[in-house]
């Protein structure tokens, strides 16, 4: 053993963001003081973006199996059955922290993370989808982080090749200081040729591909476990720089050799890097890794073995391949133009042994590494319970027609055009629905099958309530891959919550963590995956809980799938679901009149799954011509994104008597669609209804080129299309810091 | 129809266009690894594919074109073998000296993927006998660099000898001289013999209904038919 230089002191342990009692723990499992390497390597693996320390206890009461499970939580990505022998791979993950330092880089190798999480299963990526938050737009730092976060997410997935066909924005002044960048990507694979992490036998080489390591991302997921501060900024050197260009030649070539039948385990280098990957595979397998540094391929010298331990550079892979291969292996490698380094090899030790031109400079045992983290079931506090927001006592002081323009022009609810059109969301030739509706739905090979994705999540609804929140996050989704008439599968869940060490924010995490559990439960809607990041707030304000739910549904056939535009004039429209006129926490409610307030509507899994299982089936059967989710904005704002997407007009009944008109176009009670049908089968659809006790509602009919409301002037559909659209571009197009 | 499709690192548009290929000609593509230095014997077309050769960190394209590969396509085109080269191959082709003039950066200096129109500027040509002149189709592009350059004088010549193939309009056929910069809307160009067409739109990703509209399978559809003449 070296001897122990630098020495290790309360400081330097403090600056690896252990707390005295975690080191304590540490030296005690090792019998003697830590080199420095080995306090490196501790602290990548027990920070809390690696150990999920503060969660664990909680993300085990989610709902993880199904049938349809083929891999649950705890490999690089989820993985399930869709059928005809294919499986589909995928994961959502954050990438917050590094994307507020530095928002190109930052969101671009977030979505290169989560690409190689997918692909080192075996998966070829087919489609990526994004949720990203930020701050007010007032705020002068926001234009400039929404300009280099999109264009750091096209610049990468663009020139990886995948499309990227969904996702969210939204803003709020909570997201000031710590915006939201959460990618998730999914991958298709043959279900009998899925790739794990385990490594097996001893004495097989371990093998580094890939791009080399540099000095980038060192304390990556250790700058990721903290709260920011004025001084976050200067972290610039821990956030990552993405080669999507070598991320392609990785993808094609890690695909190659595990067709060639090469690979014996697999992991990407991600967060904490050559530590995390080798001590996983080793650990999993129940073996020892021993690595030889001065093999590491590298692009800058006089590395020494700490840096190379922390690295976070991009585009590496950790692979233990099958000895007889190994000279096949290196050929395609070669071909492709990569680095191919033997680094190490597998022991019966169950010691993670790093060595350095012969010197050990770590010697830890392998499994406790992971399995000895500490675990925290931290206090937390029940999240207070609002009271409901009466809608009598909401006033209306515009229009219906007024809130309506100011609704579909804001910052949430307008059209994120100007994003979506920087990402290629056409590549592959098989997206069917382009962003901008419901779920995303990609074709599967040449069809007829698919898979439809959505992401989702109501933030405000969870501040206000986290366990309804939480479940509703979860409905939405469902809702969403319903409404284009998928079978909802899966989900991947990515947790955003403030810092876990303040009681009232660990209390919202504990709650939106039951509300997903129960919701997923429900709906039959297994957790395949998922990530979670805590510490997102900055000089002590925390972000709003941000639990995004990512689902993935599958259509057996694709002539069977529906979409929100109109299709033709003179068709009855449609309300699926019962409304109460929910204004509480309402888009109506925060956009007109500037207030935050109330209880968020609940959400009521039973009669969520009977009304869309309901949708569900009139698309299947072919009833229902156009089929959009309700959701922000309520009726009005579905209507409108429903006729904007074909510039055919509504023309619309009076609203029912009891409830003030703007509760009833712009309440955002729960489990509710708008469909349309022809009026020829309008009397077989109200029969199914009460058949299945679905509460059905007549709006109006399709037609004409206004927006008609009783009473009030028409308003033209290309008018709010006009506003619809050009929200975000003229807020782009602004002076940089301005206000 | 004998197509070959060349693969240089980083083309990831190269699955779309063989599958178009194939729809349309029944045939297969050969995919060609930019090491080569020979074509297939028979090939009748060659076809560079869109993406990001070597992540376009150098001007995009110039690597590309210095590939042993693109000596057998300029033997090929010499001898008046049809050439298509769409988005990242049109950048190529402009790079290897097949096509005149250079693509900059969008004059917005944003990456766009959206559907555009595309008037056709001539229907006398191996690639658009399909299409009628002057009609307009609608296909996408998915570029950041697609923003056509070239001196006064090649600019001249160009619209002089009638080489202009496409260009940015409105649904009803009026140039749109403001989409990405390009001179004179220039969105796809001929090589003097007419059996090179550079392009930045993809008619590949649109042949086929399922996932969009149809516009592009007539510049396939042409090519089928000139090969088969």
């Amino acid at each position: 053993m070296i001897p122990n230089e630098p020495k290790i002191t309360p400081e330097l342990v403090a600056q690896h963001g252990l707390k005295p009692d975690e080191y304590e723990r540490f030296r005690k499992l090792i019998g003697r003081d830590p080199t420095f390497t080995e306090l490196g390597i501790v602290s990548a693996m027990w920070n809390e973006h690696c150990s999920y320390k503060s969660s664990k206890v909680h993300l085990r009461s989610l709902p993880t199996k199904a049938p349809w499970v083929i891999q649950g939580p705890g490999e690089n990505a989820g993985v399930i059955d869709i059928g005809d022998g294919l499986a589909c791979v995928f994961k959502m993950e954050s990438h917050n922290h590094p994307s507020f330092i530095e928002p190109y880089q930052g969101a671009g190798t977030g979505v290169g993370g989560i690409l190689r999480d997918v692909f080192t299963m075996g998966a070829r990526p087919i489609a990526c989808l994004n949720s990203l938050r930020f701050g007010d737009p007032k705020h002068p730092k926001t234009r400039s982080l929404v300009s280099g976060v999109v264009a750091g997410i096209g610049g990468y997935g663009n020139s990886f090749g995948v499309p990227t066909v969904g996702g969210s924005v939204g803003f709020h002044s909570r997201y000031d200081g710590n915006n939201l960048v959460n990618a998730m990507a999914v991958g298709l694979a043959e279900t009998d040729k899925i790739f794990y992490a385990k490594a097996t036998g001893v004495g097989r080489p371990v093998v580094y591909l890939g791009s080399k390591t540099g000095r980038d991302g060192i304390h990556g997921a250790t700058m990721a476990s903290a709260e920011f501060d004025d001084a976050s900024e200067e972290k610039r050197p821990t956030v990552q720089v993405g080669d999507p260009f070598a991320e392609k030649l990785l993808l094609e070539a890690s695909l190659e050799i595990m067709r060639k039948g090469c690979v014996i385990a697999i992991q990407d280098m991600g967060a904490a890097g050559l530590t995390c990957s080798a001590v996983e595979m080793g650990a999993k397998g129940d073996l020892g890794i021993t690595l030889d540094l001065e093999t590491v391929p590298t692009r800058e010298a006089a590395m020494t073995a700490y840096e190379m331990m922390l690295s976070e550079s991009q585009e590496r892979m950790l692979m233990v391949l099958k000895p007889e291969k190994e000279k096949e292996a290196e050929a395609i490698f070669r071909k492709w133009g990569l680095d191919f380094a033997i680094v190490g090899e597998t022991t019966d030790t169950r010691r993670f042994i790093v060595r350095y031109h012969g010197d050990t400079m770590a010697d830890l045992p392998i499994k406790e590494l992971g399995d000895e983290a500490p675990e925290y079931n931290r206090p937390f506090t029940e999240p207070k319970k609002l009271p409901v927001l009466d809608a009598a006592d909401v006033p209306c002081p515009v229009s219906i027609g007024e809130a309506l323009k100011k609704l579909i022009g804001s910052p949430d609810l307008c059209s994120k055009r100007w994003v979506w059109e920087q990402y290629d969301h056409l590549i592959l030739n098989n997206t069917v629905q382009r962003p901008g509706g419901d779920a995303a739905v990609v074709r599967i090979n040449d069809g007829p099958k698919a898979l439809a994705m959505t992401t989702d999540v109501t933030p405000r609804y969870c501040e206000a309530d986290p366990f309804e929140g939480g479940k509703q996050a979860v409905a939405e989704a469902w809702r969403n891959l319903t409404a284009v008439g998928a079978r909802p599968l899966a989900v991947t869940d990515n947790l955003n919550f403030g810092n876990p060490e303040r009681p009232e924010i660990m209390g919202q995490f504990v709650y939106c963590v039951h509300g997903i559990a129960e919701a997923c439960k429900a709906l039959d809607f297994p957790v395949v995956s998922g990530n979670v990041s805590l510490y997102n707030e900055t000089n002590g304000r925390g972000i709003l809980p941000t639990p995004t739910i990512g689902g993935v549904g599958v259509l057996d056939d694709l002539s069977k799938s529906a979409s929100l535009a109109f299709k033709n004039e003179g068709e009855e429209i449609l309300v699926v679901g019962e409304t109460k006129g929910w204004l509480g926490q309402s888009s109506f409610l925060a956009t007109v009149l500037g207030r935050e307030e109330g209880a968020p509507p609940p959400v009521d899994l039973a009669v969520e799954k009977r009304n869309g299982d309901f949708v569900r089936g009139l698309i299947g059967s072919g009833f229902a011509t156009a089929v959009h989710d309700l959701s922000d904005g309520g009726l009005l704002v579905a209507l409108t994104e429903m006729a904007m997407a074909s510039d055919i007009g509504v023309t619309l009944a009076a609203s029912p008597v009891g409830l003030p008109p703007h509760a009833f176009w712009f309440g955002e009670d729960q489990a509710r669609y708008v469909i349309t049908v022809k009026p020829a089968d309008l009397s077989k659809v109200e029969a199914a209804a009460t058949k299945a006790g679905v509460p059905l509602q007549r709006l109006g009919t399709t037609g004409g080129r206004q927006l008609t409301l009783p009473g009030a002037d028409p308003i033209l559909v290309a008018d709010l299309h006009h506003l619809h659209e050009s929200w975000l571009p003229t807020y782009m197009a602004g002076e940089p810091d301005t206000k | 129809m004998k197509a070959a499709v060349l693969v240089f690192p980083g083309i990831n548009r190269e699955h779309d266009m063989a599958r178009a290929l194939k729809l349309i000609s029944g045939k297969e593509a050969a995919m060609i690894w930019h090491t080569e230095t020979e074509l297939p014997a028979g090939t009748d077309l060659v076809v560079i594919p869109g993406g990001f050769s070597y992540g376009d960190y150098l001007r995009c394209g110039a690597i590309a074109a210095r590939a042993p590969i693109m000596q057998a396509v300029r033997k090929h085109a010499d001898k008046g073998g049809l050439v298509l080269a769409v988005c990242n191959g049109f950048q190529i082709a402009c790079e290897a000296g097949l096509l005149p003039g250079v693509l900059m950066r969008n004059a917005k200096m944003k990456f766009m993927c959206k559907e555009v129109h595309l008037r056709i500027e001539r229907s006398d040509t191996p690639f658009t006998r399909g299409y009628n002149a002057g009609s307009v189709i609608r296909v996408p592009v998915a570029h950041g660099e697609g923003n056509y350059i070239a001196d006064a004088e090649t600019i001249a010549r160009l619209e002089g000898e009638n080489r202009v193939a496409f260009r940015y309009a409105s649904a009803d056929g009026k140039v749109d001289p403001h989409f990405n910069g390009s001179m004179n809307a220039i969105a796809g160009i001929f090589s003097e013999k007419l059996n090179i067409l550079g392009l930045m739109p993809h008619p590949e990703n649109h042949v086929d209904p399922v996932v969009g509209p149809t516009d592009g399978r007539r510049l396939f559809e042409s090519l089928v038919e000139t090969l088969a003449a």
